[in-house]
């Protein structure tokens, strides 16, 4: 046995990255129809950082799907356009107007459109016939995620059943499913929002300008900094004030909340993160408020 | 570098395993503030008088309206000496398969018993299933020593009965170790209890951070999955062919003769690709692309080896864990899912059941029921190149899939693992 003894053990880091590579090869050996869901957010561009990876010297393999609330901020746009460009992929949008617009949806009274994602995600993925649909949920965000299996089937009308979740052993991944069921597949479960932002300095990986300090015109609401945007503004009493804050999370602009930061490099959001003592959905987003199991509901309704 | 421990936990229900997690977060500061006003809150909800950390993590509607655990929970925290990645599994007997999935890439795994009640079927159940999954160490948590007035003699009792049966099962002494705790109020979790002075070993967090981590040996032969086939076609790489895969044990060196299985084709490595540049070497765990000397047909589902030959064979002798509710029957035609292969196989044979409890097999049963463990005979429709599990993890592993609902029934482990499996009267079962 000719075992030379050099050491090439992985750090911490790069196994997680050998992992989701490893996880990225399995989906495109497997399946037919995979997508990759891409909000323009941080983890769901580490997601495509790390397929480029998978499949380098060849392109991505499969296309992205943005699911729209309408509720952008310009700069992810602008970033999400771009990346694609770079990319030479497959833009898949479901616009949430559109089902707004057709009466499929109703707007709900307070405005908030991220709940609203879950009938045009299903809807399309059900259109497209794509039977693995890549996110960028990690287990450290939130309880129920933590529950949930790297490959998780869903049903034909799109649901997490938490009490009929497969036996997942080693690395051996079972994405077997009936016609008209998925599987959900979470490259990203085991790591951690410190872990991202090492990455992303790691790798230099470009994020859209929000995530960095800047100043902008916000108000405050539910102990939150909420910025103006085709969702709505300030109601009655509430000041317009300007404020230097980056963004932890970027989700649909009427209720994710910025924090007050001047961390403008990579290695101040580290340092930053590092010490926060408050989790990132804790600290921006007002959906996770609504209940204790706020994130469960949703992901049986089929959420990402 | 940072050091990484995959741990997992596994108790009856009521041992307080939750708790004993929340504690460990609290204790080593990795609850943020926002979640622990929520334990506060919801704690209160419920009429308590100080939080509930089990809170933390049972994080489904149904586990807390209950209050126990029901599937495994994955948590992530660190100290200043290592990151850990904490499996917590269920201790209900209906979701040891939950356990299963917890321990299967666990390096140390810590088992749970009520001082009052000491060590019980589903101790032993768990303390066999781990046995069989090689997880290499085992720690015993004695929690609720406050509930039996911190009594040393309490402890020593169970931790003997422990020892023996951990033993019995091929542990060796140095790999397991038995700390009298209090989840509860925090004895021993992480700080030094001043309740318990006859206890000189180390706290539970003192161990977890000092105790030496496996890792793959490093003269382990080479063994490469190959997951998918790289052709860009593009003008750039016009004939670029390389195979992907991520390396499952040992490592290779550019120049290396290989041989591709289960064709049997010999070949030489040309290339280590990664998109950082050429790699002179790779080892066990890394993700890459491997460029070979000869143009072979090569396919997902092959594997790449050097060095010692694995066994290829079409006829397996293997042990199940078995997972799913509908019982196993010798005859049953079902799919085998091995490496980055998937074939169709039939269970031939059950040739022994394993009992969990005596630590004895009993011969031919006719089933296997759930979380039951057993020796089988697996025909499968192509030979596949495996290795025995004690040696590899990953070539010695297989999943046993419902080929009607693609539900995974069972772990499938190559050879015997467990010493008690290992009789020569299993190996040939006689008319």
């Amino acid at each position: 046995m000719t075992a030379t003894q050099t050491t090439d053990a992985l750090d911490h880091l790069e196994a997680l990255e050998s992992e989701a590579i490893h996880i990225f090869r399995e989906v495109a050996g497997e399946f037919d129809r995979p997508v990759i869901l891409f909000s323009g957010g941080k983890d769901s561009t580490v997601l495509v950082h790390l397929a480029r990876k998978a499949f380098w010297p060849a392109p991505v393999p499969f296309p992205l799907l943005h699911v729209d609330t309408g509720h952008n901020f310009d700069e992810v746009l602008r970033f999400r356009d771009d990346l694609v460009e770079r990319l030479g992929a497959r833009l898949v949008v479901a616009r949430v107007q559109d089902w707004i617009d057709d009466g499929r949806l109703t707007e709900r009274p307070d405005n908030t459109r991220n709940p609203l994602q879950t009938v045009p995600l299903l809807d399309t993925i059900s259109e497209h016939r794509f039977d693995a649909v890549f996110g960028g949920g990690r287990r450290d965000e939130e309880r129920a995620r933590a529950k949930e299996r790297i490959f998780s089937l869903r049903n034909a009308f799109g649901q997490w059943d938490p009490r009929r979740q497969r036996p997942e052993l080693w690395n051996l991944y079972n994405g077997r499913h009936r016609a008209g069921e998925h599987v959900r597949v979470f490259p990203l479960s085991n790591w951690t929002e410190l872990d991202i932002w090492n990455y992303i300095a790691r790798e230099d990986i470009a994020l859209p300008s929000i995530y960095y300090a800047h100043e902008r015109e916000v108000f405050r609401r539910d102990g939150m900094w909420l910025s103006s945007g085709p969702w709505g503004g300030p109601r009655d009493g509430e000041d317009v004030v300007t404020r230097t804050v980056r963004y932890r999370t970027v989700g649909d602009g009427s209720c994710t909340g910025a924090v007050e930061s001047d961390a403008a490099t990579i290695e101040q959001v580290i340092a930053e993160v590092a010490a926060s003592r408050l989790t990132e959905r804790g600290a921006t987003r007002a959906d996770d408020r609504l209940s204790e199991a706020a994130m469960e509901d949703r992901k049986r309704e089929g959420y990402f | 570098m940072t050091d990484l421990l995959r741990l997992a936990t596994a108790g009856s229900v009521d041992d307080g395993k939750s708790t004993l997690v929340g504690r460990l977060l609290y204790d080593t500061k990795s609850v943020l503030a926002d979640q622990l006003d929520a334990v506060h809150r919801a704690s209160a909800d419920r009429g308590l008088a100080g939080p509930d950390l089990s809170l933390l993590v049972d994080g489904l509607r149904s586990e807390r309206e209950q209050g126990i655990t029901i599937d495994v929970a994955y948590r992530y925290f660190a100290t200043a000496r290592r990151k850990f990645v904490l499996a917590d599994t269920p201790g209900h007997v209906q979701y040891t398969r939950n356990t299963v999935t917890g321990a299967s890439t666990a390096q140390l795994a810590i088992l749970l018993v009520d001082a009052r009640k000491g060590v019980v079927e589903q101790t032993r159940r768990h303390a066999a299933v781990l046995a069989l999954l090689g997880v290499p160490r085992l720690v015993l948590a004695v929690n609720k020593i406050d509930l039996v007035g911190y009594d040393e003699q309490t402890f020593t009792v169970i931790a003997k009965e422990f020892t023996a049966h951990a033993t019995a099962l091929g542990y060796p002494e140095r790999a397991l170790l038995s700390v009298p705790l209090s989840a509860l109020h925090g004895d021993n979790v992480v700080d030094r209890s001043a309740n318990t002075p006859w206890w000189s070993g180390p706290t539970l967090l003192e161990h977890l951070e000092t105790v030496p981590v496996k890792v793959d040996p490093h003269d382990a032969p080479f063994r490469f999955p190959v997951q998918y086939v790289i052709r860009p076609r593009t003008p750039e790489h016009p004939d670029y062919r390389g195979y992907a895969g991520q390396v499952a044990a040992g490592g290779v060196r550019e120049g290396d003769e290989v041989t591709v299985w289960p064709g049997g084709q010999r070949t030489r490595v040309v290339g280590i690709d990664t998109p950082h540049g050429r790699l002179p070497e790779v080892r066990s765990g890394r993700s890459v692309t491997l460029l070979l000397a000869d143009d072979l047909d090569i396919t997902r589902g092959d594997l790449i080896t050097a060095h010692t030959a694995p066994q290829l064979s079409d006829e397996l002798s293997a042990t199940l864990c078995w997972l799913a509710e509908k019982p196993l029957r010798p005859g049953a035609r079902v799919l085998v899912k091995h490496g980055t292969r998937t074939v169709q196989a039939i269970v031939t044979e059950l040739t022994a059941r394993f009992d969990e409890q005596k630590l004895s097999t009993s011969d031919t049963p006719e089933q296997l029921g759930l979380n039951e463990i057993g020796r089988v005979r697996v025909r499968t429709a192509e030979p596949l190149p495996v290795d025995p599990y004690r040696l590899n993890r990953r070539t010695g592993s297989f999943l046993v899939i419902d080929a009607a609902n693609g539900d995974t029934l069972a772990a499938g482990l190559v050879g015997a693992p467990l010493p008690v499996l290992d009789a020569d009267d299993l190996v040939s079962p006689g008319p």
